[in-house]
């Protein structure tokens, strides 16, 4: 088993990463990952890790880099936020049809402009197609868990893509919480050696990368839509070994207190907790509400959310991001394309909150619920609206 | 003295690989100079190499799938991150050979990208890579333009070059910036190897290849390859005018071995600038004026590249 300790979650998805056994890490420092990196350099020059530690000048060339290394053979592993993932961008859409199975924590930040360094989910909703299985962590715990669970999925043979823990920026990844760590001999029974079907060797050669003309270029393309949509078998298949050694169960989604709701309140990331706290009150005071939180939202996880949504009548959808000019947040606007037409499907309003760092608090929770219901019973004009705006 | 290099015999025409590493049947124009530079690079490696190819002429001829000129591993991500690549690829066999995961053996691993992606969009890429030390060498194939994408000027894009965003019009003469000096701020990274080459030269180019492979560290080497669709020169006097820019000081040979410089073929009597403009559509417009300048500084560079071997 295990130790319990209150710790950092930088540092602990660092320590993650170390019982990971990382082959190469590469990474360029940008608030509020930096905490995670720094560790891990520390980790790396105590020769706690066997590891190479690529100081990169940017990151786009970080996930160059990465690219690189994990076509080479290695298990590798980076970590960002923001800006810097809005630099990689032109390299996150390579790993994921080349197959490389990096491993990258994503500490969500708001984007520039005006410059922010607090938390929402803007950066990596605009890396949203990139291809790459993503999942979101509610609390510590679940981002020490997730990026173990990471690297068994992104490397298994039969999935081969590359996989991104997002953590709240500072919400999540500057708080100190109770965390167990796991053993090594845990983790090492739970996550095997990488073993790539190709790599760069000269044994072998291969060529990697080449040219897409347009008699193979929509091939390819699907099949790589084909190898991230199977990929969820692996997904459910890892979470469930987890829960054998480790004995923490997850799930695509997650629910709390849903049963029978007639309002349910939809989060992703760390805004749970609190969306939790506010059901209780909203409880307490008699109101059918629950929540459904989603974990895994590359492959989205579409019959398992119809069923976490049950027979609720109304959906109230928080989305951390606001994509100007368009008909609602990227949540509610995937949420409104599963429901579609489907007999008894519930209705679905994207309220756009805890944008910049700006908090959610259980009042806003109830205030979201309290319109989610108004709206309802006639159509609003918009799909969307922007919750906590201050008067000026 | 470098001691990697101590050993090393060097190419003579009678120790010529016979192997063709980059395969025949590629898609490259007639007479390109690039693809016959880069096919005596391969031959100066041998197959024990890694490649990682910048986007550009060289990755698109060689490799539309499902054909591959390669056979040796090559890996293409993008235009401008070729020597990120490489470092990732070092470390990763450096931490898998250290870890028993592979076997222990040396691999070259060679970065190779046009004018652009090494001068202009790729050189924070490679500045990095360099200035980190990791084992690799670079080979910048450089003919002086955009060609891939349809003859747009670059950073080393010569001085009144016609290129399609360089034209000469009422207001302007083509280019009207002078060569960037790419092998120098390679040198400034105190790298152990750096050198310019030609195609004309195959024996020179074919020996500093192998030279960059060997030294421990970063090593630059920067190929001059002419490029008949883009100058709009005869497709067979590509060799000649790659032997014109080294004969008449445009384009000269030579080494920096840890910051010292070696001129790897003195011209003591340069032929005219004007001999090497000659038969090149790019610089047909340009007046006697420009060419008078040119001249003036081609001569001053030559001076300059002298005083340097004096003094290191």
């Amino acid at each position: 088993m295990g130790k319990r300790v209150g710790i950092e979650v930088s540092i602990a998805i660092a320590d993650a990463v170390k019982l990971a056994r990382a082959d190469v890490i590469a990474a360029y420092p940008i608030t509020p990952q930096t905490h995670i990196v720094e560790h891990l350099s520390e980790i790396v020059a105590n020769g706690e890790l066997d590891a190479e530690f690529i100081t990169v000048e940017s990151e786009h060339a970080a996930m160059s880099c990465c690219c690189g290394s994990s076509a080479a053979g290695a298990r590798t592993y980076t970590a960002t936020s923001s800006q810097g993932l809005a630099l990689m961008s032109e390299i996150l859409y390579h790993p994921g049809p080349m197959r490389l199975p990096i491993v990258m924590t994503v500490a969500n930040r708001a984007l520039a402009a005006p410059i922010s360094i607090w938390n929402d989910h803007q950066d990596i909703m605009a890396q949203r197609d990139i291809g790459w299985i993503q999942t979101f962590a509610e609390n510590g715990q679940e981002a020490v868990d997730l990026t173990l669970h990471a690297f068994r999925v992104a490397e298994d043979r039969k999935v081969s893509l590359p996989m991104i823990v997002n953590i709240d920026g500072f919400t999540l990844s500057h708080v100190i919480e109770p965390i167990v760590i796991p053993d090594q001999e845990e983790v090492d029974a739970y996550l095997p050696a990488f073993k790539p079907r190709v790599r760069l060797d000269v044994k072998k050669p291969v060529t990697m990368g080449p040219v897409g003309i347009p008699e193979v270029y929509t091939e390819a393309k699907m099949a790589h839509n084909e190898a991230i949509k199977a990929s969820k078998r692996v997904i459910l298949q890892g979470w469930k070994e987890f829960a054998e050694i480790f004995g923490r169960e997850y799930n695509p989604v997650e629910t709390y207190r849903s049963e029978d709701a007639e309002v349910l309140l939809v989060t992703m990331g760390s805004i749970s907790e609190t969306a939790m706290s506010a059901v209780d009150a909203m409880r307490d005071k008699g109101a059918s509400v629950g929540l459904v939180r989603i974990r895994l939202w590359r492959p989205f996880p579409g019959p398992e959310f119809r069923k976490a949504a049950g027979k609720a009548s109304v959906l109230a959808v928080i989305d951390r991001c606001l994509p100007p000019g368009a008909v609602c947040g990227p949540v509610g606007a995937e949420l409104r394309s599963l429901f579609y037409k489907m007999p008894g499907a519930p209705k679905i309003f994207s309220f756009v909150a805890g944008l910049g760092g700006r908090d959610v608090t259980v009042e806003r929770f109830e205030e979201i619920v309290d319109k989610a219901r108004a709206y309802a019973k006639k159509r609003p004009t918009e799909l969307y609206e922007v919750i906590g705006v201050r008067e000026i | 003295m470098i001691t990697e290099l101590e050993k090393f015999k060097g190419f003579s025409a009678k120790n010529l690989p016979k192997e063709e590493v980059l395969a025949p049947g590629h898609r490259a124009c007639q007479g390109c100079g690039e693809v016959l530079a880069l096919r005596m690079v391969m031959k100066a490696l041998g197959k024990d190499v890694i490649v990682c190819n910048a986007t550009g002429c060289m990755e698109i001829i060689t490799s539309p799938f499902p054909q591959t000129s390669w056979q040796v591993p090559w890996i293409h991500i993008a235009f401008e991150n070729a020597a990120s690549v490489a470092s990732g690829i070092e470390s990763a066999r450096k931490v898998l050979m250290r870890k028993g995961r592979i076997p222990k053996r040396h691999v070259d691993i060679l970065a190779v990208g046009g004018d652009g992606a090494t001068g202009d969009i790729g050189l924070n890429w490679i500045s990095g890579a360099m200035e980190r030390g990791h084992d690799f060498l670079y080979v910048c194939l450089d003919n002086e333009a955009y060609m891939n994408t349809g003859v747009q000027r670059s950073g080393c894009t010569p001085y009144g070059a016609m290129t399609t965003t360089s034209p000469p019009g009422k207001k302007s003469f083509g280019q009207v910036t002078w060569k960037k000096n790419i092998p120098a701020i390679m040198a400034a990274h105190e790298i152990p190897y750096v050198a310019t080459a030609s195609p004309a030269y195959f024996l020179d180019l074919m020996n500093k290849v192998k030279k960059a492979a060997l030294v421990e560290g970063p090593a630059y080497v920067h190929i001059y390859s002419p490029c008949p669709t883009g100058w709009g020169s005869a497709g067979e006097r590509s060799v000649e005018f790659a032997k014109l820019a080294v004969e008449t000081r445009i384009f000269p040979l030579y080494e920096v071995i840890e910051g010292r410089y070696v001129i790897s073929r003195k011209i003591t009597k340069p032929k005219p600038v004007a001999d090497y403009f000659k038969g090149q559509r790019r610089f047909r417009h340009l007046s006697e004026e420009h060419l008078s300048f040119i001249q003036a500084k081609v001569d001053e560079e030559y001076a300059r590249l002298v005083k340097l071997a004096e003094a290191t």
